[in-house]
């Protein structure tokens, strides 16, 4: 039974960087949108190509 | 939920610096920039302070749905196990850690909450944060009483529940307001229209289409719409609506001037700087100074959200006395419910949100309302009184004939000029049926109108003078005795000269509008500043037993407004704006007729469009409806309070569906009143 205690103190470690995750993403920014998504997907090709990328879509087409 | 505030201060009586303080200390500090309010800049600005707020509330949020769900989760055993455990410790272990998980809680997504609860209470005022701020204060004190002093598990479980689901509540609320935004930007309908120069050809376009380098031309008693730069002409700024001061201001080429300001004389041409600001001219339009209050009574529901809290209160209290003595195991279950679920925001919100809806859906149909008020005194009115010149009859009547002295061209030339100057139907009428002589403009100087007589103006400093026989001055001629039709009669260089017929175009489907307002049971009554050769017409539009009045001046038909008042009508005045604005101001409900013009009176309480003055009939019917609407919304909420408060007083309601509860009904009710009124609105065909 002892076990238990180790599996909870393991749990809420894992749940925790679960929460320090997401404050994370939240501070990135990526929650500031919540409307345009909605509509960028229903374009085309709107994902910001690198270089390398571009590169390759030229030769290959 | 966008709100805004316009602030003005008597510098003499209290300095900037301590309004900003007030402002700080009711909990809405300012964010002071020195930047010139640009629309980006401004909006920049917005958004940074935006995000930030909705980032701290995210945190708030993940971080109350991350305690109370491990929380939820480590008092499982206690739940099933009944507060036996076997394992020693185990359960000290919970206990604790449900302690340590609920102080993030406690601290930071509370936090929010206590802080607007202790603004409010600075300020000697209950708002509705304080009882849940108890509630919360009271779940959590006991827990950790318990907890600490090892007689129990506390209620933590329930304690960061509320937290949580509040805050999701609120969330969800604020998301459901935002859609159902009643902001009148620049979307929504904004009755006025101005003349616009496109290379050379003058263009007529409503208001909310002018763009920054547009030319403008602004003719006599017409309104700037925003801020421009004068071009041409002579310009006198009247900005007795903007300020108050009545005398006008001279202002010279390249000066600019401000939105709001009215000409005063000959046209003038403007560039405009900036794109016209409805939201501007409607908070000026709404400046109490200028205008004089219509004692319009206070909704009846303010008396109610005031004493709300206490009501609150006492019931509480007299909860947690009863449980004390019959089983004071419920005391916390009862009082925290008590606390939660009553939700004076529901009574608030339903007037709020219903006249928001309406005065969109009036702004649809072309009727643009001064403020939400306006509905509740269009639903109470019994009487109504009707403009006839561009009210009833159409601006751009035709003219008849001309009969007198024949005017050569360039004498044409001049009336067409003079009156192209003025917006009033019956110069708009004369305007388009003279052509000028090409190749010669006469210099027009200090053109006037006088309102309900005619105009004047001095053509290569000879005077000229349009209007009604009286305002000629010319008696006993033999041409002034022929009144027929509506006349202006001409008195170029003191000389008569003859007088135009000009005829009346009556609105289409007038006259079935009146009989479906006649049906509905409103008194009618028609003043016209004209002659009575329109008797015949007006009553066969009007029907028998209609008050017609001619050849009423402005003060008559004030005084004609304040007599029916006498007699306790409630007075709706239909007119055009020019020569009634008294009238409009005096009568409980003044509805401006306008037709596409800059031409705008602070004093009326509506603007409807021409076109649409045979709907007047629906948007009364569908204001009553509205009212309507809030009194069953206000019911409903009631009744919910009362069915929430029982089951909460008599312990059968767990905090947490107490909880989730309270934003619920505030959610319900705004929909409830948006979909009917919007419902009501198809109905009524609007």
């Amino acid at each position: 039974m002892s076990a238990l205690f180790i599996l909870i103190g393991v749990s809420i470690l894992v749940a925790g960087s679960f929460l320090a995750a997401f404050l994370w993403s939240v501070s990135n920014g990526q929650y500031d949108d919540d409307y345009t998504a909605s509509v960028r997907m229903l374009f085309d090709n709107n994902i910001p190509k690198t270089p390398k990328q571009k590169k390759i879509t030229k030769t290959t087409n | 939920m966008r709100k805004e505030v316009f602030i003005s201060y008597d510098p003499s009586v209290i300095s900037l610096r301590k309004v900003v303080e007030l402002l700080s200390f009711i909990g809405y500090e300012p964010n002071i920039s020195l930047n010139d309010v640009t629309a980006n800049k401004a909006a920049g600005n917005k958004i940074n302070k935006t995000v930030s707020f909705n980032r701290k509330q995210i945190y708030r949020i993940g971080v109350a749905g991350f305690c109370f769900a491990n929380i939820m989760m480590l008092s499982f055993p206690e739940y099933f196990s009944s507060g036996h455990i076997e394992e020693k410790g185990l359960k000290e272990t919970f206990t604790w850690l449900n302690l340590f998980l609920s102080i993030p809680v406690l601290l930071f997504s509370a936090s929010g909450l206590f802080i607007s609860a202790w603004k409010g209470i600075r300020q000697r005022f209950i708002n509705i944060d304080v009882p849940i701020a108890l509630a919360i204060i009271v779940t959590f004190a006991r827990s950790y009483y318990e907890i600490i002093s090892g007689h129990g598990a506390g209620y933590l479980d329930s304690g960061t529940g509320i937290v949580f689901f509040m805050l999701i509540g609120r969330w969800f609320q604020d998301k459901t307001f935002d859609s159902l935004s009643f902001d009148r930007d620049y979307r929504s309908y904004f009755p006025l229209g101005v003349t616009i120069i496109i290379d050379c050809v003058e263009k007529n376009i409503p208001v909310t289409k002018l763009k920054k380098g547009d030319h403008i031309i602004i003719r006599n008693e017409e309104m700037i719409p925003a801020d421009a730069v004068l071009l041409k002409g002579d310009a006198n700024i009247d900005y007795s609506f903007v300020s108050g001061e009545n005398a006008p201001v001279k202002k010279y080429i390249d000066e600019l001037i401000y939105a709001g300001g009215k000409q005063a004389g000959n046209a003038i041409e403007l560039e405009v700087m900036n794109a016209v600001s409805q939201s501007y001219i409607t908070e000026l339009w709404n400046n109490d100074v200028f205008n004089v209050p219509k004692n319009r009574k206070q909704s009846f529901i303010h008396p109610w959200s005031r004493y709300f809290t206490l009501v609150l209160f006492s019931i509480a209290f007299l909860t947690t006395i009863c449980w004390w003595i019959i089983d004071p195991s419920n005391i916390l279950p009862a009082l925290t419910a008590v606390l939660i679920v009553a939700c004076p925001c529901s009574l608030l919100l339903s007037a709020t949100f219903t006249f928001g809806n309406m005065l969109r859906i009036f702004g649809k149909n072309k009727l643009y309302l001064k403020n939400a008020s306006v509905i509740e005194a269009m639903a109470s009115i019994d009487c109504i009184v009707f403009d006839k010149t561009g009210t009833i009859t159409k601006p751009n009547g035709s003219v008849l004939e001309y009969a007198g002295v024949p005017l050569s061209e360039k004498e044409k030339t001049v009336l067409q000029h003079i009156s192209s100057q003025s917006k009033h139907p019956l110069s708009k009428a004369i305007a388009s049926s003279l052509h000028t002589q090409p190749g010669w403009e006469p210099l027009i100087q200090g053109f006037r109108e006088y309102p309900g007589k005619g105009i004047a103006a001095m053509a290569d400093n000879i005077p000229v003078k349009m209007g009604s026989a009286v305002f000629i001055g010319e008696t006993g001629h033999e041409l002034l005795n022929d009144d027929t039709g509506t006349q202006v009669h001409i008195q170029i260089g003191n000389a008569l000269k003859g007088r135009f017929s000009i005829s009346n175009h009556y609105r289409k489907g007038i006259r079935k509008e009146i009989s479906a307002l006649k049906r509905s049971g409103y008194d009618m009554h028609v003043l016209s500043g004209d002659n009575d050769s329109e008797k015949e017409n007006l009553h066969y539009i009007f029907g028998g037993g209609t008050n017609l009045k001619f050849r009423q001046s402005p003060a008559e038909k004030l005084a004609y407004i304040k007599q029916l008042q006498a007699s306790n009508k409630k007075v709706m005045m239909i007119g055009d704006g020019l020569n009634d604005s008294g009238a409009l101001m005096q009568a409980e409900v003044g509805i401006a007729v306008n037709d596409n013009t800059m031409q705008f009176t602070p004093a009326c309480d509506a603007i409807l469009d021409g076109d649409h003055v045979n709907s007047i009939d629906k948007l009364l019917r569908y204001a009553k409806a509205g009212k309507n609407i809030v009194r069953a919304s206000f019911i409903i909420s009631i009744l919910y309070n009362i069915a929430g408060l029982s089951f909460a007083v008599t312990a059968n309601l767990s905090p947490i569906v107490a909880a989730i509860l309270m934003p619920v009904s505030s959610i319900s009710i705004v929909l409830f009143v948006s979909i009917t009124s919007s419902l009501k609105a198809r109905h009524y065909g609007l």
